[in-house]
């Protein structure tokens, strides 16, 4: 039971980053709770002028936040904090490249 | 299908307690997490136990699985009883609505219909449309190798996703998508398939798909955003005397100058020559000298000849006191 079909799709950046309702859809957040994780610094909106935009390291990160809130039931301050260690894991993961 | 012992899974004896469901499910959590275990199977390790324990820590999933469980093993051919659809109603909270799809196929044939009638009344963020409801997005992974973000190539994609048969039966659905991955893609963006993700209910239009782009591991080049870096290793001929060095790129070779003078550690520059796009990425060169090897006496000598007749101490900062 398979079926093939060429599909094109776009990647979300510069005119094809995600408004807030297509954003928030697609990490199943509220639109609301996006706002909250805006304003408390976990996210970083791609474009903010005239309105907010979201690219896909922003809807991968929004998927990460919901992840470690809910498998750890962390609060945001917690959620934060793990964030900032994982960047800074991954940035010296790259630094030494591939590790056997 | 088979069965799961989600018993297993969590590593607690049939009669655990909730408290200790939730001891051992956080502790497994912490070890196998994908946002902090880097290893490829983290995210299935994670999904499994996400599973097993929406199952566990909820009386009333639990006794119902504990009813049909009786006396199946791991793995062994599972069918639910006849009528199990409607046998059961669920009140416990919904699970998660934004992670259909995230299950095995056993645990939809057990727990999906009722999920889904769940979560028909409350889904947050999503108000109710006039007609029907937009379906679900839905996210997946896909590994492209670096040359098709030089190039944009066409990749195939075997998605797995439960839907229901004619009978209402939950199967695994196989589809394969042929997709287009765009010149100058970088790892971490994503491709959005319109349409691609769960249809939707009555008038509602389908969800999307959305794709989340990785680059496979490869031997000579690291990749930091539009950048790459490559190590160039060096003779300590080349990197005294200086040397044009032919270099791979996923772009074709490219020959790189090293000026004369360099040593280990220093990094070149090659403008334009990383990830192409509106900003292209640039190519680092960090250079690498090694050492040929001095198995025989004419080597040797040459080295012994370098001793004898260069003024050189690798080590200045050491000073003379101890």
């Amino acid at each position: 039971m398979s079926t093939s079909e060429i599909v094109v799709g776009l990647c979300i950046e510069g005119d094809q980053a995600l408004d807030l309702d297509a954003f928030a859809q697609a990490c199943g957040l509220e639109a609301g709770f996006v706002r909250v994780l805006v304003d408390e610094g976990l996210l970083q909106p791609t474009v903010e002028q005239p309105a907010w935009r979201f690219d896909g390291e922003a809807l991968a990160r929004a998927q990460r936040i919901r992840r470690l809130q809910r498998d750890f039931e962390a609060n945001l301050q917690s959620v934060a904090v793990m964030l900032d260690l994982i960047d800074e894991v991954e940035r010296l993961r790259t630094q030494i490249g591939p590790v056997e | 299908m088979e069965f799961k012992d989600y018993y297993e899974v969590l590593g607690v004896e049939r009669s655990a307690s909730t408290d200790a469901i939730k001891k051992a499910f956080r502790r497994l959590a912490r070890k196998h997490h994908p946002d902090i275990n880097p290893s490829p199977d983290s995210a299935a390790r994670m999904q499994a136990l996400n599973e097993a324990y929406e199952v566990l820590r909820d009386d009333e999933r639990r006794a119902a699985y504990d009813q049909v469980g009786q006396g199946v093993r791991d793995g062994q051919p599972f069918r639910p009883p006849p009528g199990w659809n409607s046998g059961f109603e669920f009140s416990g909270a919904p699970a998660d609505p934004g992670d259909e799809g995230d299950h095995s196929a056993f645990f939809e044939a057990l727990f999906g219909a009722a999920r889904r009638r769940a979560s028909q009344g409350h889904r947050h963020g999503d108000t109710p449309r006039a007609q029907g409801r937009r379906g679900q997005d839905h996210h997946a992974k896909i590994v492209v190798p670096l040359q098709d973000a030089f190039h944009g190539a066409t990749r195939t994609l075997t998605l797995h996703r439960p839907a229901c048969d004619e009978a209402g039966h939950v199967v695994m659905q196989e589809r394969m998508l042929q997709v287009a991955i765009p010149k100058g893609i970088r790892s971490g963006q994503q491709i959005r398939l319109m349409g691609q993700g769960s249809t939707g209910l009555g008038d509602g239009a389908p969800g999307d798909l959305y794709l989340e782009v990785a680059f496979a591991p490869h031997a000579l080049w690291r990749v930091d955003g539009r950048d790459l870096n490559l190590t160039l290793p060096v003779a300590p001929w080349e990197a005294a005397l200086g040397a044009e060095i032919e270099l791979p790129t996923p772009d074709g070779s490219v020959a790189i100058h090293v000026p004369a003078g360099s040593q280990t550690g220093r990094r070149l520059r090659l403008r334009g020559r990383g990830i192409p796009g509106r900003e292209p990425g640039d190519l680092y060169v960090q250079l690498e000298v090694v050492l040929p090897p001095a198995p025989d006496d004419k080597a040797r000598d040459a080295y012994r000849a370098m001793a004898r007749d260069l003024a050189f101490d690798p080590r200045p900062h050491f000073g003379a006191d101890p």
